[in-house]
């Protein structure tokens, strides 16, 4: 039975599934489906609550909160994607290369994990996003960087596991290049399991983004992105909670499809985990 | 013991020495002059000179690391250039608070979450794990700053049972100080509290299909007692590698949670810090995070060895 198939049979995976494709709609189309402009301003709507006009009210400006949870879903994803994004394509070639190579690369390169993953990965996001400077792009960059290490770390392992293997060193004994092992023979085989935690880091990253920019260290205003929506809505709480239930409602939704995904790809792609 | 011990304080120190050049190399990140871009908008010229001399700007990069090196393993991770006063300090003065916190949100994190991974495990497949394991989803997706703004939302604006942000010292009055800590506590214990369920879950369920817990059930013992006195004491010992771990983690989630309710404490420094571009409290609060994860982490070793027999042999 194929992995696709695997995956299909479980409910939870096509429910997270089903959740990611609604938000990647919703991301792309969001200038189509927005009903307003997420940065117009309204000093005759201010803070008001859920009608037909504004089905999710407005803010502290007369913003409308659908619109702005509606282009919200772009930074979120683009956070998620962009941030994995440069964790695999750091981390993985660094691990298969600890793995592959042993010896003093191996242990240089993990004391070097080792040390990032002492610092804990809010922290350090925070710390990077800070020296950076506060935009998206750094907070992504500075969301990927932190992640990196897991990735190492996992690509490494299974590394080290495959390359024992006999195709392994059938296909050295036939005279094929250690890069050509590397690429063609041992990425294939370690690929499910980094494929599972990029799934899972992308909703850590959602969530990670969220920090940041509820911290005022990710999107800049008056960009929308749920995090800051969040930073604002605390102040509102008492009398505009609506403020507060959607862009949250949205981060935990998102995140929650990721992970359900994840997890259902682990089951999907491992069959000795279930 | 002593061999282990030993060894494993020898494997800590070039983690220590690369998060030291890690956190070092955070300073190099900043755009142009480092000593203008840390003394902040105002760019006062007293602290870039004091900034300047203090990390030795216009010497090699690697004399200026071993100068940097040499301070910190003094205890002096300089001074803030907003507050004008050692970072060390700081630390120090707001350290307690984040730990009351990060120790409540623990004791909460180990009740929801062992009581439920054990209900889950013991009730495998019924309503109750159901239940339980759609608790851990609940707690790893969800925001904890956004928990917290509806549990001020129910707790404070709705009901009144309990204050929307600030903090008491338990020395002036405790029950305030505990009335201002639960919700924030739960906060940050929620997500925790996810993982050791899922875990102990996992564990329990291993635990419970071994030969010594079939041996146990066969000497008639009740589940009660197989439950709690056979099985839930091996299933727990790979807890503590996960529960002194999720320490650092909870330091570092106490940033977003202290400043979701007004908490000062360890958090709310560093946050302000960022704010205020006083990045030599930043990188202090970067060190001592990763110090105390990597103790964490030792300790966490030691307590393994010490409770696993296994590890003895």
């Amino acid at each position: 039975m194929s992995w696709v198939k695997r995956l299909t049979q479980r409910k939870r995976a096509v429910v997270g599934l089903a959740l990611v494709a609604a938000f990647v709609v919703m991301a792309v189309f969001a200038p189509w489906i927005s009903p307003q402009d997420p940065l117009a301003t309204s000093w005759s709507a201010v803070r008001k609550a859920p009608s037909a006009a504004h089905w999710f009210g407005t803010d502290e400006i007369g913003r409308d909160v659908l619109a702005r949870v509606i282009w919200g879903a772009r930074a979120s994803l683009l956070a998620g994607v962009v941030s994995v994004s440069i964790s695999l394509s750091v981390g993985v070639p660094i691990g298969m290369l600890a793995g592959y190579l042993g010896k003093w690369p191996d242990m240089l390169i993990s004391r070097i994990t080792d040390a990032m993953l002492a610092c804990p990965f809010l922290i350090l996001a925070i710390a990077l996003a800070a020296f950076l400077g506060p935009s998206l792009v750094n907070a992504m960059v500075a969301i990927g960087i932190a992640a990196t290490p897991v990735f190492i770390r996992l690509t490494r392992g299974q590394t080290l596991a495959v390359k024992v293997e006999d195709y392994i060193q059938a296909a050295r004994a036939v005279g094929n290049s250690d890069l050509r092992i590397v690429v063609r023979h041992i990425f294939p085989n370690i690929a499910a399991p980094i494929i599972v935690q990029a799934t899972l880091a992308i909703a850590a990253a959602v969530i990670a983004e969220a920090s940041l920019s509820f911290l005022g260290l990710g999107q800049q205003p008056p960009a929308p992105s749920w995090g800051s929506m969040l930073n604002s809505a605390k102040n509102y709480v008492d009398n505009a909670p609506w403020m507060a239930v959607w862009p949250g409602l949205s981060i935990f939704l998102l995140v929650l499809s990721f992970n359900l995904l994840g997890d259902g790809l682990r089951d999907a792609l491992d069959p000795r985990h279930v | 013991m002593g061999d282990f011990l030993l060894r494993r304080l020898a494997a800590i120190v070039p983690t220590l020495f690369f998060v030291s050049i890690l956190i070092f190399g955070l300073q190099q990140l900043l755009p142009g002059d480092p000593a203008t871009a840390m003394a902040g908008e105002d760019h006062d010229p007293e602290a870039i000179a004091y900034l300047r001399a203090k990390f030795h700007l216009d010497d090699p990069l690697p004399v200026r690391y071993g100068y940097w090196l040499k301070d910190v393993l003094h205890g002096d991770l300089g001074d803030s250039v907003r507050i004008q006063r050692p970072v060390a300090e700081l630390i120090a003065e707001k350290l307690p608070v984040t730990l009351e916190l990060a120790g409540l949100a623990m004791v909460i994190a180990l009740a929801i979450g062992i009581t439920a991974g054990v209900v889950s495990a013991v009730y495998r497949d019924s309503g109750w794990d159901v239940a339980a394991n759609l608790f851990a989803l609940w707690g790893i997706s969800t925001p904890n700053f956004w928990l917290g703004i509806l549990l001020i939302l129910l707790f404070a604006v709705r009901l009144g049972w309990l204050p929307a942000s600030g903090y008491v010292s338990p020395f002036e009055d405790l029950r305030a100080n505990l009335a201002s800590m639960i919700m924030p506590a739960f906060v940050l214990g929620n997500a925790f509290a996810a993982a050791l369920m899922r875990h102990t879950r996992s564990a329990m369920l291993q635990v419970l299909s071994s030969d010594y817990v079939r041996t146990a059930r066969a000497k008639g013992l009740s589940e009660r007692s197989v439950v709690l006195r056979h099985a839930l004491r091996n299933a727990l010992t790979p807890v503590i590698t996960l529960g002194a771990l999720q320490l650092g983690e909870l330091l570092s989630g106490a940033v977003l949670t202290e400043q979701v309710f007004s908490i000062p404490g360890f958090g709310k420094l560093v946050v302000d810090a960022v704010f205020n571009r006083d990045y030599l409290v930043v990188q202090g609060v970067v060190l001592f995070t990763a110090t105390v994860y990597i103790a964490l982490n030792l300790l966490a070793d030691v307590a393994y060895f010490l409770v696993n027999p296994k590890m003895r042999t």
